[in-house]
């Protein structure tokens, strides 16, 4: 059992929380994953870590409330446990050796975005961030984000914060105005990732993407993570989940990632219901 | 004077009309009335030739003459003796190619149903014996087991009883490894399982789930925290694809994944969180024993039609006769000589139907086997919506990348002593699929006891 230290609301659909986690806080890098599962009878779900205290054995994780797993876990209070917690998983991501770099996040992608933007700026290299999210309300991280960045753009859908538009409209004109990349890393739903890397394929500058499809062991086991990369068959979870963005074969891992949409659905109603019934009660 | 009866007692078993809508248990086990009968049947023979088939070396007379006596507990201790875990290998061993292949009532007739009587006595134990296991007292010495499944556990047992700590690092949530995320309910009840991992514990053996040996821990880390040795017992758990088009769509699972969700995870229980799809029509490709439970899973899940695709015959199948009956009892349809090419999808990317060829026999090839070659002009279309590839394991290259020094062949396999189970590391031992590829529970449990003798002899002798 892995007790929850600090769990606070990013907004209304995103929390973060400091789980106690001492072995993996001690192993953990940017890039990295955990798989948890909340109660004895849950699901087993992949989430990326967002930061660790090696010191205080603490692994952060920041998760967007999607579906009953996710909604189960936000239920969870300070103080309270989480029954299943491994990791880290996956390999780190590479980030020796760079100088400059576009970090690019989308909505909750930036929770996975933002330590390897912090490890790129420990490192010595110059980092430009660039995060999106559909409004103001839903904005998480911007101050850490600002912290760590020499550059820092926010887009917004709709124009309620920062300048409206997208994230890859925001990267355009700053690759449009000269600015020189090694390297664009781009974190966040599928559909952005893909037309980061559209973009970033017309400048040809090398571009890293974190996949996060659905996975069962996270160990290489189950082989349901699986993606074509290059052409060839790759297991997220044991040869990524960084993978080079120009490679990757988009329009199926979305296609796959819609597998059980329905069930999803029912789920999270379910949940949802049982959840109220608990309130009125 | 023995029952000198040519035929086995039949095992009872659920209807298979009735048992393949359901997840209980599919063989019911000898009643005391047949276990005794049966145990009458055994010569006693001086020279045991059983006892040279079973890798773990089972006193297989000797716990049948308890049976005779009706000394039922008596029996299980004499099992208990050799194995760590014998209401399992009551249910999975292959008998009929080890014990029961030696046993000379099985020269004219049908030999002692040795499988059956070794799980009377494990259930009997388990339903009566109310004395827990004894931890003895503690050597003070500190050894690490890598997963928790069949040549693990038994390593563990074996060790504990000799006194070592023993600590078991498994990657799941569960332990039980093979046994609990592959092997289905109604083959190997999980609570079975469960209750040896109790007796385990009860031995002292300490159980620390959600640990990734090459991950959260490495293995020379484990030598730094103080254990003397490691025993590596980390499975073949790498899915193989064929890489014919199609096979990302969605439908198509590695069996691996199909008897995770339905197993491990529970997904054919209401409200379990963990979805599978229920499809219409299965298609499982592949001829070993994992086929043979992935469909009749599927079954079990609902589906109309489900198919055994294999491209041997059915002389050729690796699964278990016993497994291949059971499988056609319950109404799965075997396509033997039959190999897909490529599998097809609707516009929303679901499987809706298989390619596949004829095969026919032609030479044999490396296997022994003969090798199955493409008849032209056979090529049909398999009207499935679901694929559940089975076709085989590698193992998992997670440890081996992470450990300095530890040799392994090009097939991704550890190599060992054959008889200690030795790595090219100092301390560390492995066994069971890591070292020798996809195999038997019975063999990864025999392998796990050679291991801790020779543990026990390196760390004396330290």
């Amino acid at each position: 059992m892995y007790q929850i230290i600090e769990k606070r609301e990013l907004n209304p659909t995103v929390t973060l929380m400091k789980v106690k986690a001492p072995l993996v806080a001690k192993k953990a890098e940017p890039g990295q994953f955990i798989i948890l599962r909340v109660d004895e009878n849950g699901e087993r779900i992949p989430l990326t870590v967002a930061d660790y205290d090696r010191e205080a054995g603490l692994v952060t994780i920041i998760f967007q409330i999607v579906g009953a797993t996710t909604e189960k876990l936000n239920h969870l209070q300070q103080g309270e446990y989480i029954h299943d917690f491994v990791g880290p998983l996956g390999v780190p991501s590479h980030v020796e050796g760079l100088k400059k770099v576009a970090v690019i996040g989308g909505g909750v992608g930036c929770a996975i975005a933002y330590p390897i933007a912090k490890k790129l700026q420990k490192l010595g290299a110059e980092v430009h961030s660039v995060v999106g999210f559909r409004n103001q309300d839903l904005v998480i991280l911007e101050e850490e984000f600002k912290a760590v960045s020499d550059k820092f753009v926010l887009m917004s859908d709709d124009g309620s914060c920062g300048e409206k538009g997208l994230v890859t409209d925001a990267l355009k004109k700053l690759i449009e105005s000269g600015e020189q990349y090694d390297e664009v890393i781009a974190i966040g739903p599928l559909v952005m990732m893909k037309f980061v890397c559209l973009l970033t394929k017309e400048y040809n500058i090398k571009t890293m993407v974190s996949m996060n499809p659905i996975m069962i062991d996270g160990t290489g086991m189950c082989g349901g993570c699986r993606l074509t990369v290059g052409g060839e068959t790759k297991f997220a979870c044991v040869d990524g989940p960084d993978f080079d963005g120009h490679l990757v074969d988009f329009d199926e891992a979305m296609e796959r990632a819609s597998m059980y949409k329905p069930f999803e659905r029912h789920q999270h109603e379910e949940t949802c219901n049982l959840f109220k019934k608990e309130v009125q009660a | 004077m023995p029952n000198m009866s040519l035929k086995k007692n039949e095992m009872p078993v659920q209807d298979p009309q009735v048992r393949n809508h359901n997840f209980n248990e599919v063989a019911l086990g000898y009643t005391e009335e047949q276990a005794l009968d049966e145990a009458a049947r055994c010569l006693n023979c001086k020279n045991k030739p059983c006892v040279g088939e079973c890798p773990v070396a089972i006193d297989i007379p000797g716990f049948i003459a308890k049976i005779r006596e009706k000394d039922y507990e008596g029996a299980y201790q004499i099992i208990n003796r050799s194995s760590s875990l014998p209401a399992v290998c009551g249910r999975v061993c292959p008998q009929e190619t080890q014990c029961e292949s030696k046993c000379v009532r099985g020269i004219k007739g049908e030999p002692v149903a040795i499988g059956r009587l070794e799980r009377f006595v494990a259930d009997w134990h388990n339903a009566h014996a109310t004395e827990k296991a004894q931890a003895p007292e503690s050597n003070g010495h500190k050894v690490a087991i890598v997963g928790a499944g069949p040549s693990g556990l038994t390593c563990a047992g074996d060790l504990a009883k000799m006194g070592y700590q023993v600590s078991v690092f498994e990657a799941l949530h569960l332990a039980g490894g093979v046994l609990v995320y592959g092997i289905p309910e109604f083959r190997l009840p999980k609570a079975i399982v469960q209750k040896e991992v109790d007796t385990l514990k009860e031995l002292g053996v300490k159980v620390e789930t959600n640990t990734v040996i090459g991950r959260t821990l490495t293995i020379d880390e484990l030598f730094e925290d103080g254990f003397e040795a490691v025993f590596i017992g980390s499975g073949a758990g790498l899915p193989r694809f064929m890489n014919i088009p199609g096979e990302n769509l969605k439908g198509v699972y590695s069996a691996n994944e199909f008897l995770t969700r339905v197993n491990l995870m529970k997904a054919y229980r209401d409200g379990s969180s963990t979805p599978i799809q229920h499809a219409k029509n299965v298609a499982v490709v592949g001829g070993g024993n994992v086929a043979m439970d992935a469909a009749r899973c599927a079954k079990r899940l609902g589906a109309e039609n489900v198919y055994i695709v294999y491209r041997r015959s059915e002389a050729e199948m690796p699964a278990r006769a016993e497994e291949v009956e059971h499988a056609k009892e319950e109404g799965i349809i075997f396509k033997v000589l039959t190999n897909p090419t490529e599998i097809l999808g609707d516009e929303h990317k679901f499987v809706s139907g298989m390619k596949c060829v004829e095969m026919e026999l032609g030479e044999p090839d490396e296997s022994g086997r003969r090798r199955p070659v493409v008849k032209p002009d056979s090529e049909f279309l398999l009207d499935v919506d679901c694929v559940v590839m089975s076709i085989g394991t590698s193992p998992n290259p997670l440890i081996r990348n992470t450990t300095k020094g530890l040799e392994t062949n090009r097939r991704g396999c550890i190599v060992t002593e054959e008889e200690t189970g030795l790595t090219s590391r100092e301390g560390v031992y492995a066994g069971g699929d890591a070292v020798t590829g996809a195999a038997t529970v019975i063999l990864a449990m025999g392998a796990g006891k050679k291991a801790a003798k020779a543990i026990d002899e390196y760390i004396r002798s330290k």
